[in-house]
């Protein structure tokens, strides 16, 4: 069985990121960049379906200008077996859909049993790309996974709902996105990371693609939130709550 | 141009969203149309009906429909989706998991998780864990769009519109329900809720919740968790506030042992007022209070639940 591996290249979790002054988008110079972190637990499942002896191969790919072919570097060193890099031109945005239609043309040349991808980028919060990639291929989906079983041709999907958990069978071939819960990724070793560097990269221009890369959505401007200031510090329980009735008026 | 509305439910009553999901689509149009898709759902087409600003509500009351599942709604949603402009669902599980499937199969963009429509193509939304707020315009014909409700006010429930059967049955062999673990609780719903006391890493184990217990019976308040809360296995995956979790914004909302780490904040800093109890001063969550209270929750949460 074959997985694949859609990863983003997005900004460190760590890093506060700042609105440009001339509110065009944020300024991601000098800033840390990292492998978007529900991708990383995507990564993480396929190679713990591989060392179960469920998955054979694991393909991981990405979409971006050539920064992220460090990204797919990491997860070939994490036990990836080789990477598929679609390069775009530095600076170009490219939305939800056309990520998800490239990826679909992917999946039409390598025909894999799963593809598992994060539930959403930490950049733009925009949790779709799985969804529109399953709906696209005609296969279904199990989004927010928590656990993931494969069996017979199938795989049981747990999903972290507003409820609770639901459990869905899901016939393969099948998109899975992860939730935080699904497993704790581990780091590469150093062996590892060295192995990485032997291992091919398939670089191909996006324009072989055939898909329209002109979005329909525009960005007008992006703004630094309102900024809430703190406020007091009371002293003690009974500060706190009289303050809450006779000031605040949030309690009764 | 009308708007399609997605009813936020579980087949036992109409969620609070989808007042709020009406209210935000009275921002792009005063044609509102709900739809209703679920098993055993006509008393939430006729709740859907009340809701003040509707024109018209769509029941779709199948089976196929009872768990939500994406490939079946998706396929509906498409259909009912050709006499509208827009589509508008709540950034639930649920809309999250359908909506951009409806989207790919409509061959248009998704508008994510929404918190102001400027006009019927413009709309505003938070992205990098809220330290952004990006204004987009979609040129697309037809807008899929999904709501992040707790920035929305709830529309009154003082309509009378009429309700329409649809017997449209769409079903995929590829997926099927197999079980769920729902949570129960007599408290009130995070996203519904006007007080919320939450729990971290400080609360040190499971147990320890039922420290909060007493002082949300007192506030009728619900109550949350961090991420490191929930990954520690304290509680369930489904009280996680946060970027990645449940984005709330209740009058009260109160952090006991909790950081303040930016994701955790993305999902409650827009509360009317903020409490923080923490034993660090430094704290970043204080920076975003408006009342802290530097001490052990040990002592604090007995004294508070005594006071109220
Ligand atoms: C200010 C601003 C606002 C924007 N607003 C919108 C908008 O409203 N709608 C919109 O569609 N786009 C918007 N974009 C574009 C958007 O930021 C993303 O570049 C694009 O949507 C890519 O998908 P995602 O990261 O959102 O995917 P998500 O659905 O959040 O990511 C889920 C998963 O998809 C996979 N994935 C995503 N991107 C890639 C990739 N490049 N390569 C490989 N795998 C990938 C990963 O597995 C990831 O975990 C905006 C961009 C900016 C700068
Ligand atoms: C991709 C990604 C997504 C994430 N999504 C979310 C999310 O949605 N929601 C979320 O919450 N986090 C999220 N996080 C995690 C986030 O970065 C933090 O790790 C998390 O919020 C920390 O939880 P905490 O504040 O409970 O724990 P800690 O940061 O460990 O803080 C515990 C606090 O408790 C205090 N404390 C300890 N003992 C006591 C005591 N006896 N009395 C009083 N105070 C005490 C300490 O002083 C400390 O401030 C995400 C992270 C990543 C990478």
């Amino acid at each position: 069985m074959k997985i694949l591996v859609p990863v983003k290249r997005a900004v460190d979790y760590n890093v506060k990121v700042r609105v440009k002054p001339d509110n065009s988008g944020v300024d991601l110079n000098n800033v840390k960049m990292a492998i978007n972190p529900f991708c990383e637990i995507a990564i993480e499942e396929a190679i713990r379906l591989k060392e179960k002896g469920v998955a054979t191969e694991v393909v991981v790919v990405s979409i971006g200008d050539k920064a992220c072919q460090e990204q797919i570097r990491t997860g070939l060193a994490l036990g990836a077996d080789r990477g598929i890099h679609i390069e775009t031109n530095t600076g170009v945005v490219v939305d939800s859909l056309q990520v998800a239609k490239l990826l679909q043309k992917v999946v039409e040349a390598e025909k894999p049993d799963l593809v598992i991808l994060g539930k959403q980028a930490i950049d733009s919060d925009n949790n779709q790309t799985g969804q529109m990639l399953a709906a696209l291929t005609g296969m279904p989906q199990g989004t927010f996974a928590s656990e993931v079983v494969v069996a017979d041709g199938s795989v049981n999907v747990t999903r972290e709902i507003d409820g609770g958990l639901q459990t869905v069978k899901l016939q393969l071939p099948a998109v899975v996105t992860t939730d935080l819960r699904l497993n704790e990724p581990r780091y590469a070793s150093l062996p590892n990371i060295m192995k990485a560097k032997r291992k091919p990269i398939d670089v191909k221009p996006v324009a072989d693609f055939g898909v329209d890369m002109t979005s329909k959505v525009t960005v007008i401007k992006v703004e630094a939130p309102a900024q809430r200031v703190g406020g007091v510090k009371v002293a003690d329980v009974a500060e706190l709550v009289q303050k809450l009735k006779n000031e605040a008026k949030v309690i009764a | 141009m009308s708007v399609l509305v997605y009813a936020e439910h579980d087949n036992v009553s109409l969620k609070i969203e989808t007042n709020k999901l009406v209210h935000a689509a009275l921002g792009v149009s005063s044609d509102i149309i709900v739809l209703v898709a679920g098993s055993g759902c006509v008393a939430i087409a006729e709740a859907a009906a009340k809701i003040s600003g509707v024109s018209k509500v769509i029941l779709a009351d199948n089976a196929v429909y009872e768990h939500q599942l994406p490939e079946n709604i998706a396929d509906l949603v498409v259909e009912v989706a050709a006499d509208y402009s827009h589509v508008f669902a709540a950034a639930t599980t649920t809309g999250k998991n359908f909506m951009p499937r409806v989207a790919a199969l409509l061959d248009v963009a998704q508008i994510s998780d929404i918190i102001k429509v400027e006009s019927e193509d413009t709309f505003v939304r938070p992205i990098y864990a809220g330290s952004a707020i990006a204004t987009v315009q979609s040129a697309d014909t037809k807008k899929i769009v999904t709501v992040r409700a707790a920035s929305f006010d709830a529309a009154a429930n003082e309509g009378s519109a009429s309700v329409e059967l649809l017997d449209t049955v769409k079903t995929s062999e590829k997926s099927s329900y197999i079980s769920a673990e729902l949570t129960v609780s007599a408290r009130p719903e995070l996203t519904a809720a006007d007080v919320i006391i939450s729990g971290g890493r400080g609360m040190q184990n499971g147990e320890n919740f039922v420290l909060l217990n007493g002082i949300a019976d007192k506030l009728g308040a619900a109550i949350g968790a961090s991420r490191a809360a929930v990954d520690a296995g304290f509680v369930p995956n489904d009280m996680q506030v946060g970027q990645t979790g449940k984005i709330v914004a209740p009058q009260l909302y109160i952090a006991v042992g909790i950081s303040g780490a930016i994701q955790h904040l993305a999902g409650m800093k827009d509360s009317k007022v903020i409490v923080a109890i923490n034993k660090d001063e430094e704290a970043p969550i204080f920076s975003v209070a408006d009342y802290g209270l530097v001490g052990d929750l040990f002592d604090v949460l007995p004294q508070l639940e005594a006071a109220l």
